[in-house]
């Protein structure tokens, strides 16, 4: 038996001492790092940022530089891939978890959900660029960009949809079918309703994915920067669809490119705010449905 | 339901606002609309001070208001689209023409995409786009494909080194030597003792296959960075001590500093007379003849061969073919 | 619209054609996203298997010259290949060890109102774009990696001076990009272990130290793995912001060399490339597809394995 003072007294160890520094040394790094990031995107950007920056558009003739081009072009690809990815993934995802049986055929295609979910964004923007840009003849457009990202987010909001349906007891389902509902009624009148917090969340983060999108929109959606036109009944707002637009994320990486810092940073921080914003919105949305349940 | 139509009224007031947002926002047809001008006035698209050298008559917005009646009917007419898609070099007088001639016909839209002159002749053979623009010659292959070759400028490739560099003057067999690795030092050069950081473009680019072509090192270059457009190609020479890259002559600012070629500066007589060796086209490639276009397309190349176009085309520094 | 058509009282016949059409809207639309996820798969497929019948499957994957342009064009794509492969290992062999013990320090060791602070920074890192790592790589990274080069290469006569833009600042920038998402998702798994756990470990006179190590890190493993994961995944799938840093050279993956990763390879030359240097790139994504694929059934085996491990 090991000579102890007191049984208090714990046997020294040296390891113990060795990884705590290993802990705080990492944690030091990273969060001096990480907060370094912030405070210099913040520091460097928000100068750049005033009211011009904002609202107008890039002029090569009088050298000037705004971006609200891109921020139009990113309200664009984010309505019009919503629109179409939301009612198809939201749909499938009924079918997977109310209609369809259970077996083979559910799981292969919940293999293959989670597999493109993994898939670099690249290959969708090579797949995009190709197929909808090319052989469909898009060329470059906001609807090119915005049917790639449908593939891309696709997988996402499919699987959280899934998941909150799944949350959903299935006494709510037990009840309502018991009492006589049909299925599209009880899935109407009480399963969405429920499960729409976990949907929305799911939406929320497939629109942050969207925004920090660079590579699969870089050679579909192109780099236009101009606003839409109004025309004479505002079928400009619609036309826009079919005319190239970029990013603020890839109009970030063009400044970028061409070491225009200053700009860069303004796209950088408006960004950071942008996803901020989104951050704050899922946490707000998760603990108000949450609570209420 | 309540929650479908929530979201529903949510998307369409985001996108109402947008559209406010568009309409409110200073965008160029505003500020240019009162540009809408005749044929008579040069230059009424520059307002900056150190390129108008070419203008003799003072043309801002006091002249707008001598509006001739034909050519303002005619611009208000005139709509439709004009895509491009193609060189990094041509950038500058893609985007200032593209502005110029929508403030002209404001009911037009053009658009430009900068991919590289290789994507470019590849997008205007597929019929992607209405015109691509190049900033070599076609070879015989594309032109056999279909494509027009139309020279709108001439343009110089510049040798750049960052500023810190003492080397002012590379002879060609020099620089087939920097690029192809067999001389890695500037102090052989009659630099300090500093390593060679060989820059270029991707294989796709028109100014690396010009600048091969005429340099006579064509599939024989060691690049140590290959970056993807002339302004990558800037931003990377400035910033590093001991590099050596080629870019168009229109984006060189003082960030960097101009060697000259076999003595040679590249002035504008040096360039059209090809006595400078590093010249080459720029071109607007079309599928088919100019006449075989829409009628916005060839607007658009009659608004580049008027006074006004080639006035443009000199303010942003480059140079009119013979 | 009559409630009485839509309630228990209604005919029959109505509600079975409302039935059936939404039934068949459902299906369709689940066909949609099974035809979206294969179509993708199937079309990688499709593009990429001409080159390996244009080229040769050997001569592509192992040659190591790559000039597509060239008037003898190779294709060879060893070098390209083992770069991801190098890039990928060393970014989560330094991002990942970091990340873990940061999880550990803000889900156990850290004080309440500093972990407050820095779990938001850490999420808000982890949603903005890429691309803002490669602009303050390129901008703080590069110049200091360049002057480290010119000191260790000092009177090399032999070494190919890439200005800072090389394999090393590639692998720095990509292990920054994944230290967000590791450490949230580490994090998460850490707080979500069952606090008994940690109780009955300490009650049985366990040190803190020992409690994290053998108690609780195992008994996050699979939310551990999950993070390593979707580390690899961003990683190995990044374009835009590591095309500047990486130097687009196809060479031998060294620390100070200008490196090309499968993902700036298709980056660089996708708009131009026609023809059978087209049906290459399509290779290069297939070979990247399937390196994912081959990680994730990899890393799923190692997770199905800690989880049979858990509970019994």
């Amino acid at each position: 038996m090991p000579i102890v003072k007191s049984i208090y007294d714990k046997r020294p160890r040296p390891l113990d001492a060795i990884l705590y520094c290993i802990i705080y040394f990492c944690a030091s790094i990273s969060i001096i790092t990480l907060a370094g990031i912030v405070t210099y995107v913040t520091m460097r950007g928000i100068s750049s940022v005033n009211w011009n920056f904002l609202t107008t558009v890039r002029s090569a003739i009088k050298g000037t530089f705004g971006i609200a081009g891109n921020i139009v072009n990113t309200v664009y690809i984010i309505i019009i891939t919503l629109i179409i990815v939301v009612p198809f993934g939201v749909g499938a995802a009924i079918y997977l978890s109310e209609y369809a049986k259970p077996g083979k055929l559910v799981s292969l295609i919940e293999f293959t959900t989670e597999t493109l979910a993994g898939i670099p964004s690249i290959i969708f923007g090579l797949f995009g660029f190709v197929f909808f840009g090319t052989t469909l003849k898009l060329g470059f457009s906001i609807l090119t960009g915005s049917l790639t990202l449908v593939i891309m987010v696709l997988p996402l909001i499919t699987r959280n949809t899934q998941e909150a349906l799944k949350t959903v007891p299935s006494s709510y389902r037990s009840g309502a079918l018991g009492i006589g509902a049909t299925k599209w009624y009880m899935i109407r009148t009480i399963l969405l309703p429920s499960a729409m917090p976990g949907i929305i969340t799911g939406i929320i983060l497939s629109v942050g994915r969207i925004v920090g999108e660079s590579a699969a929109l870089f050679f579909t959606a192109g780099s236009g920067y101009l606003l839409p036109k109004l025309g004479n009944y505002g079928e400009g707002l619609f036309e826009k669809v079919l005319q190239p637009g970029g990013t603020l994320t890839i109009q970030l990486f063009l400044s970028m490119e061409k070491a225009e810092y200053d700009n860069a940073f303004g796209i950088a921080f408006v960004l950071l705010v942008i996803v901020f914003g989104i951050n704050m919105l899922t946490k707000f949305l998760s603990k108000k449905f949450n609570v209420n349940k | 339901m309540k929650s479908i139509k929530r979201i529903a009224v949510f998307m369409t007031m985001l996108f109402m606002l947008t559209s406010v947002f568009t309409a409110c926002s200073k965008s160029n047809n505003d500020t240019q609309s009162s540009d809408n001008t005749t044929a008579g006035t040069t230059d009424n698209t520059t307002t900056d001070s150190t390129t108008t050298d070419s203008t003799t008559t003072d043309s801002t917005t006091t002249d707008t208001t001598a509006t001739d009646g034909t050519t303002t009917d005619t611009s208000a007419d005139l709509s439709g689209t004009v895509t491009m898609a193609g060189s990094t070099s041509m950038e500058k007088i893609a985007n200032a023409a593209a502005e110029a001639f929508m403030g002209k016909y404001p009911n037009v839209t053009v658009t430009a995409e900068f991919t590289g002159s290789g994507a470019g002749i590849e997008s205007v053979t597929n019929g992607t786009v209405n015109i691509g623009n190049s900033s070599r010659n076609l070879t015989d292959a594309e032109k056999a494909g279909g494509l027009v070759e139309n020279i709108i400028a001439i343009d110089g490739i510049a040798i750049v080194v960052d500023t810190k560099n003492t080397v002012a003057n590379l002879t060609k067999d020099q620089l087939a030597q920097i690029y192809k690795g067999e001389v890695t030092n500037w102090k052989d050069l009659g630099g300090s003792d500093q390593p060679i950081v060989v820059i270029g473009r991707e294989s796709g680019s028109g100014t690396r296959d010009a600048f091969e072509e005429l340099v006579g090192v064509k599939d024989a270059c060691k690049y140590s960075n290959e970056i993807n457009s002339t302004g990558g190609v800037m931003a990377k020479v400035a910033s590093t001590p001991g590099s050596i890259g080629y870019v168009s002559l229109d984006v060189v600012d003082d960030t960097v500093n101009e060697v000259s070629v076999d003595s040679i500066q590249p002035t504008e007589e040096n360039i059209i007379s090809r006595t400078y060796l590093l010249s080459r086209p720029f071109v607007m490639a079309t599928k088919g003849e100019i006449s075989a276009q829409s009628e916005t397309v060839q607007a658009f190349f009659a608004y580049l061969q008027s006074t006004e176009g080639k006035d443009l085309i000199k303010s942003v520094g480059l140079f009119l073919p013979n | 619209m009559s409630d009485k058509s839509f309630s228990i009282i209604g005919t029959y016949k109505t509600k079975n054609t409302v039935e059936r059409t939404a039934e068949i809207i459902f299906i369709a639309c689940a066909m949609f996203a099974v035809i979206a996820v294969f179509s993708i798969t199937i079309y990688m497929i499709i593009s990429g298997t001409p080159a390996i019948f244009q080229v040769g499957l050997k001569d592509i994957l192992f040659g190591t010259v790559w000039k597509p342009t060239a008037e003898n064009p190779s294709y060879g794509i060893l070098y390209v290949i083992l770069t991801s492969i190098v890039g990928t290992i060393l970014s989560i062999l330094i991002g990942v060890p970091i990340g873990l013990m940061t999880a550990v320090f803000l889900a156990e060791t850290a004080p309440k109102r500093l972990a407050g602070i820095v779990k938001p920074a850490v999420e808000l890192l982890a949603g903005i774009p890429s691309v803002v790592y490669g602009l303050l790589g390129i901008l703080l990274l590069s110049p200091v990696i360049y002057k480290l080069e010119l000191f260790v290469f000092k009177g090399s006569s032999t070494h190919q001076y890439t200005g800072g833009s090389n394999l090393i600042s590639a692998v720095l920038v990509l292990s920054i990009m994944i230290l967000p998402t590791v450490i949230n998702i580490s994090e998460t798994a850490l707080k979500a272990v069952p606090v008994q756990y940690k109780h009955a470990s300490l009650a049985l006179g366990a040190t803190h130290i020992q409690t994290i190590f053998k108690v609780i890190i195992p008994a996050a493993k699979s939310g551990i793995v999950t993070a390593i994961v979707l580390g690899v995944g961003r990683a190995i799938g990044e374009a835009m912001a590591i095309t500047l840093v990486a130097g687009n050279g196809a060479n031998i993956p060294l620390p100070f060399n200008s490196v090309r990763f499968l993902t700036t390879a298709v980056v660089s030359e996708m708009s131009y490339a026609e023809g059978t240097h087209k049906n290459v790139l399509f290779t290069i994504g297939l070979v990247l597809f399937a390196f994912i694929m081959l990680i994730n059934i990899v890393l799923n085996k190692v997770m199905k394995g800690g989880k049979k491990d858990a509970d019994s």
